[in-house]
């Protein structure tokens, strides 16, 4: 499999033809753009080395996300970041690729915060490897990490290393009514608390905190917080976290926005809020002038998720910022071959 | 440990010394720049002290605008610079350039902002790890990683190493709390990275600068994630009859889904140099102890210390202990903190190792040094992150017996490659500075070491930063023989595959 990626990358280049990665295809409407011809991952799949006591599982970048996922539940492990699964095809390499992660990021970490090492191919058709499978490494460049929400753009991952972490023994989600402005000041006074919260979420006034840890734990951070427990809460996550919700569903037009977590509510559409206020996503069809703006004045930026005209919803990058960027994307893929404008119409 | 590299990529400068000390006496004033031999004597060294040498001119800029200056007329007449915090890296990652500036970040450490409710403070690079964690205490906050220099080592250094602790099982390594940077570039050039939300636009550059030790850029602010402290925490000190039964311990509490705060393993020759020094109470019978540590609510800390202690007992451990105050949890603590300066007590001078291996080969890398101790005849207490792997071997040497300093670091070099061939890594927490810099060229190959070239190129075309540390250039992996093949790749082949 290997060689065959190495001969249709080498084809390309010397053909002067782009490729873009692609694993089972859940994450086509991501991205500026789809350009070049389809490099197909699935069949390069599999488990390759998982010990649990390591906490390290590393897969062939081709394994479907599901896959991986029994793996890790099988030995009452997960992967922390929480990835969306949007859909039976999706793979651990689109996952990284794409870095989404899911309810738990804000108090568990990113898709990048868990990458511990890749193999990687270059436009050369040559597989280098980076990081490792230890938790420590600080050896060279984070290359890693750098791939992590690349989109493919600046190598094909082959292979990932990804820290896992244990399944919560117990967990229990509690209901609040509250209106958006309560609801952020009340998500990061609960922040701020040393109580065991894993996942917050506020949508139609009504906030919902998960709580995970050990029973006796569980129990008391509840009864400190309150609120009306939800009698089937990990359904609830489930749909927050593979986009399933009602107002992923309901709404074509969606951005993103990563913005500090204190900002007052952003009024600009229909909103659902994750990661403790640092995540808005907004529906419909607001000026994107008016929702970069937004983004921008709550120290953050914003992405245009799905729908809308692509071309506005363009992450904003400052001049200097997008000169290094286009620098590195140059360095590492000189010949141009991997995911032309997928991350930015530039590179 | 590998000789400063000389820098034949640069071009001569563009100008003589007096010339850039005028220049650079335009932007910083008096105070802040240094010229005389006598004046620069404390900059020769960081904590690799080992190596010595006096740079060109030390500068030491008091804000963001006199580092642009001084990075515009560096890269002006083409002098090298090296970046400096408070110098107590352990791999010569700011060892003076005889021929460049040493930028010290010292003047800059001010705590410039702190939002107890979005939980972030902004710093200059200047300040103390641990005087983050002093100006959050009073909303119940802290800065989690925890270097054991914590005290002296500053916040810039921290990112340009991407410092762990102890506990980072637990909480990450600086690169997980992080969420913004500004860095000058080499043209004077100020870009802000990351930001105030939790992900940043475009390539993730903030993973890209963090322990890229100084090569890339110049870090003159930090935006660091604050965490609410635990109400709670306790550590249970557990005695073992053999290191193979305290690595299985490790295993098992890991296998049972106990993340602990800390997780720690010390070997006899490091709990009786210690012990000496702190009277931490440790059992100085015992072949290995294992300091395990639960933090959290009261309920979290109760419920999780049970099944740690339940666990090590299964384990075979011969005693265990939990603190019953903060007082003794400190004590217990104490004896790993003062590792090192314990060992320097007992030999003139300890060479402190990083490697970092998957944990289930921990027996055999053990006795692999074990092994090697012999040979070199020299003793090493073993100190060992365990939880994440990380060994710290310190090899003991007096360098005024002759031979015996080349023979450490022989040593040292040997245990790296052991690691390597392990499926581990070079270096764990303290960077690869000079120190490890031949190491590189066993961990990797020729493509990716040409890779690293390629990203400090687009960052600092002409090489002024930093340089001859961290990334090797392939001339000096080809002079120190070839070694990714024969004790590399190879090594690799009898790996065990799941």
């Amino acid at each position: 499999m290997i060689e065959q990626f190495a001969d249709t990358i080498r084809r390309a280049v010397s053909d002067r033809r782009t490729l873009r990665i692609r694993g089972g295809g859940t994450k086509d409407f991501y991205g500026v753009a789809l350009d070049g011809d389809v490099i197909d991952t699935r069949a390069h799949a599999g488990v390759i080395d998982y010990e649990p006591s390591e906490l390290v599982v590393t897969a062939r970048a081709g394994t479907s996300l599901a896959d991986l996922e029994t793996v890790l539940a099988d030995k009452g492990q997960m992967l922390a970041f929480e990835p969306p699964r949007l859909g039976p095809d999706s793979t651990i390499g689109g996952v990284i690729s794409a870095g989404f992660s899911g309810p738990r990021r804000a108090t568990s970490g990113s898709a990048r915060d868990y990458v511990l090492g890749v193999k990687v191919m270059n436009g050369d058709g040559a597989e280098l490897r980076f990081g490792g499978q230890v938790m420590k490494n600080v050896a060279g460049y984070d290359m890693s990490r750098l791939m992590a929400g690349a989109c493919g753009t600046l190598g094909l991952l082959t292979e990932v290393s990804l820290k896992v972490l244990p399944v919560p023994r117990t967990e229990l989600t509690v209901r609040l009514e509250l209106p958006e402005a309560d609801a952020i000041a009340t998500m990061n006074r609960l922040a701020g608390t040393p109580l065991p919260i894993s996942a917050t979420c506020h949508h139609d006034d009504v906030l919902s905190v998960r709580l995970s840890g050990a029973e006796p734990a569980v129990a008391a951070a509840r009864a400190s917080i309150g609120g009306e427990i939800v009698a089937d809460g990990a359904a609830f996550w489930e749909s927050v976290r593979n986009q399933r919700h009602s107002h992923f569903v309901r709404h074509t037009t969606l951005w993103r926005l990563s913005v500090r977590s204190t900002v007052l509510p952003i009024d600009l559409g229909p909103t659902l809020i994750e990661w403790g206020g640092a995540l808005r996503w907004i529906a419909g069809n607001a000026d994107p002038e008016k929702i970069h703006e937004a983004a921008t004045a709550a120290g953050g930026h914003a992405t245009l998720y799905r729908g809308g005209n692509k071309t506005c919803g363009i992450q904003r990058l400052a001049p200097g910022m997008l000169a290094l960027q286009q620098r590195l994307k140059q360095a590492l893929d000189p010949h141009g071959v991997f995911g032309a404008r997928r991350l930015h119409p530039t590179f | 440990m590998g000789k400063p590299e000389s820098i034949d990529a640069l071009l001569p400068p563009l100008a003589g010394k007096a010339e850039l000390v005028r220049r650079l006496a335009a932007v910083l004033p008096p105070e802040c720049l240094f010229d005389a031999t006598e004046d620069m004597t404390p900059y020769e060294c960081d904590g690799l002290s080992a190596w010595r040498t006096v740079p060109l001119v030390v500068a030491l800029p008091q804000n963001e605008a006199q580092v642009a200056a001084v990075m515009k007329i560096c890269n002006e007449v083409r002098v090298p610079i090296v970046p400096r915090g408070a110098g107590t890296g352990l791999s010569g990652g700011a060892q003076p350039h005889s021929g460049g500036v040493t930028l010290g970040l010292s003047k800059m450490k001010s705590i410039l902002a702190l939002d107890p409710v979005a939980r972030t403070a902004r710093v200059q690079p200047g300040v103390r790890n641990l005087a983050i964690s002093e100006a959050a205490a009073r909303h119940g906050l802290y800065y989690a990683p925890d270097p054991s220099s914590q005290i002296a080592c500053s916040i810039g250094g921290n990112v340009a190493e991407n410092s762990g602790g102890v506990h980072c099982l637990k909480y990450g390594l600086t690169v997980h709390n992080l969420l913004a940077l500004r860095l000058v570039t080499i043209e004077g050039e100020i870009l802000e990275l990351g930001g105030e939300g939790l992900d940043a636009a475009g390539y993730d550059l903030m993973a890209l600068i963090t322990g890229s030790e100084g090569l890339l850029g110049i870090v003159t602010e930090i935006t660091v994630k604050l965490l609410p402290k635990p109400q709670l925490a306790r550590v249970v000190m557990a005695a073992f009859d053999s290191l193979e039964r305290a690595g299985e311990a490790v295993a098992n509490i890991i296998a049972a889904g106990i993340i602990p705060a800390g997780l720690e393993m010390m070997d006899q020759l490091a709990t009786g140099a210690v012990e000496q020094f702190v009277h931490a109470g440790y059992p100085l019978d015992a072949a290995a102890v294992i300091l395990c540590e639960s933090d959290g609510t009261p309920e979290e800390v109760a419920a999780e210390i049970e099944h740690m202690s339940q666990v090590l007992r299964d384990s075979g451990a011969t005693e265990c202990r939990l603190s019953r105050d903060d007082a003794e949890r400190l004590l217990f603590w104490s004896g790993r903190k003062a590792a090192f300066p314990a060992v320097g007590r007992l030999m003139p001078d300890y060479y402190c190792m990083d490697g970092t291996i998957p944990k289930r080969r921990l027996g055999e890398v053990l006795k692999g040094i074990a092994a090697l101790s012999q040979q070199f005849d020299l003793k090493c207490p073993n100190v060992f992150h365990a939880g994440d792997g990380n060994l710290h071997p310190l090899i003991m040497f007096d360098a005024n017996v002759p031979g015996q300093q080349e023979r450490a670091e022989e040593f040292g070099a040997r245990i790296l490659e052991l690691c390597v061939e392990v499926g581990g890594t070079i270096t764990g927490e303290h960077g690869v500075g000079i120190e490890k810099i031949n190491q590189m060229c066993v961990q990797f190959g020729t493509a990716e070491i040409e890779t690293f070239h390629a990203v400090k190129h687009a960052f600092d075309p002409v090489g002024l930063l930093n340089p001859g540390k961290a990334i090797p250039t392939l001339q000096r992996c080809a002079e120190y023989g070839a070694m990714h093949v024969s004790r590399g790749k190879e090594a690799f082949s009898d790996l065990p595959r799941f």
